[in-house]
């Protein structure tokens, strides 16, 4: 018996991946037989790995999720970034340069927009919510970009520690909002074709929650959304904490 | 298949030196684009191989494998997401995560258009069904 759980722990990766497809078979199942194929299989099985989240979190007050279980602690590395971006630029196999090409201008005013629209959005929140000098704001502004971009923000304009976990935390929050409400929104904003799929990775840009939601609404559009979201972080960390802190140090004086 | 594997490997990591490098010449300690800049040397590099005849279904199988992993890999990076202690940051977090969001939603279609607009002017025999 020893043996048999020493092994188990061991070989994480392989209870990952193991467990893994066991919640895609299960989700898929439950798709089928119970919303009649109105909610994807996929869809499911990354509400189902958040749901796991929530309570490997609550079990052990830890940070990874599940993987601070010790039994499942091979997810950290199965769902880590490292396979996570090798296996997002396998998906570009499917895609053509044609189809990328339609999006052009409008794409790259997707991103800029992306950017600008969520920073001034998070401004006005943390405005409203009675934060007033100028380094909170604009970090929980970068936080509303991604959660990459909000501790990089913050640290380089001198935030408080707590502002930046906040702006952490407020970027967590947008990729596990876009990953549960993209297959819900899909039809309603128009995500049905490579083009739509650029426009919307652009303006989200979260690339974990872009891919994710992509991946829950069709797979085929994943590696047109990620295209753009990659870049997203990178104009982030370039204009949050230069240009849009700037203008909104003006702006209050 | 294991050229396959290795193409993707090859333009994986090229990409990734790409964003370094851009990362370090903008100024910022991060990686930018470097996914975008890998898929765009496979996206090439298919292409280059499908144009000259140099793709065979072997070689293909190396690259789509890795692909179809990419749901699991979703599954297992949502479970070791910090969503307990994203959910119990307080208000301001959640708003600030979810309202800019959601405008970003609503830029959706009406950007799709500038696009479906621009494209009609070069091409106008070419319709795209909405």
């Amino acid at each position: 018996m020893n043996t048999l759980t020493e092994q188990m722990f061991r070989d994480g990766l392989m209870i990952a991946v193991i467990s893994a497809s066991l919640i895609m078979a299960l989700s898929a199942w439950l798709g089928v037989r119970f919303t009649n194929s109105k909610i994807p299989g996929p869809a499911i099985a990354i509400f189902s790995g958040l749901a796991l989240a929530y309570l490997g979190g609550t079990l052990t007050g830890g940070s990874s999720g599940i993987a601070d279980v010790g039994l499942f602690s091979g997810f950290a590395l199965l769902g880590g970034s490292l396979l996570r971006d090798f296996t997002i630029v396998a998906t570009a196999m499917g895609a053509r340069f044609s189809e990328m090409k339609k999006a052009g201008l409008p794409g790259v005013l997707a991103l800029l927009l992306g950017v600008v629209v969520s920073f001034a959005a998070g401004v006005c929140l943390a405005g409203l919510m009675g934060y007033r000098d100028p380094k909170s704001l604009a970090t929980i502004g970068a936080g509303a970009c991604t959660f990459i971009v909000g501790p990089v923000t913050g640290s380089a304009i001198g935030a408080s520690s707590e502002v930046i976990a906040l702006s952490i935390a407020a970027g967590v929050i947008k990729s596990i909002g876009v990953t549960i409400a993209t297959p819900w929104v899909a039809k309603s904003i128009g995500l049905n074709s490579p083009q739509s799929a650029m426009i919307y990775g652009g303006l989200i840009g979260t690339t974990s929650g872009v891919a994710a939601g992509l991946a829950a609404t069709d797979p085929k559009l994943v590696p047109y959304g990620a295209i753009t979201a990659t870049f997203y972080t990178g104009l982030g960390c370039l204009l949050c904490p230069s240009v849009l802190y700037l203008i909104l140090q003006w702006m209050l004086n | 298949m294991i050229h396959g594997v290795a193409l993707l490997a090859a333009c994986f990591l090229f990409g990734r030196v790409l964003g370094e490098y851009l990362g370090i010449w903008i100024g910022i300690d991060a990686n930018v684009g470097g996914v975008g800049f890998s898929m765009v040397l496979l996206i090439g590099a298919v292409q280059w191989m499908h144009n000259h005849g140099r793709l065979n279904p072997q070689f293909e199988s190396g690259v789509i494998f890795w692909g179809n992993l990419y749901i699991p890999v979703i599954v297992a990076m949502s479970a070791v997401q910090n969503v307990k202690g994203a959910l119990s940051s307080g208000l301001i977090a959640v708003l600030a995560g979810i309202i800019p969001t959601a405008l970003c939603f609503l830029l959706v279609p009406w950007l799709s258009r500038l696009i479906r607009t621009s494209s009609d002017e070069v091409s106008p025999e070419k319709e795209i069904k909405p």
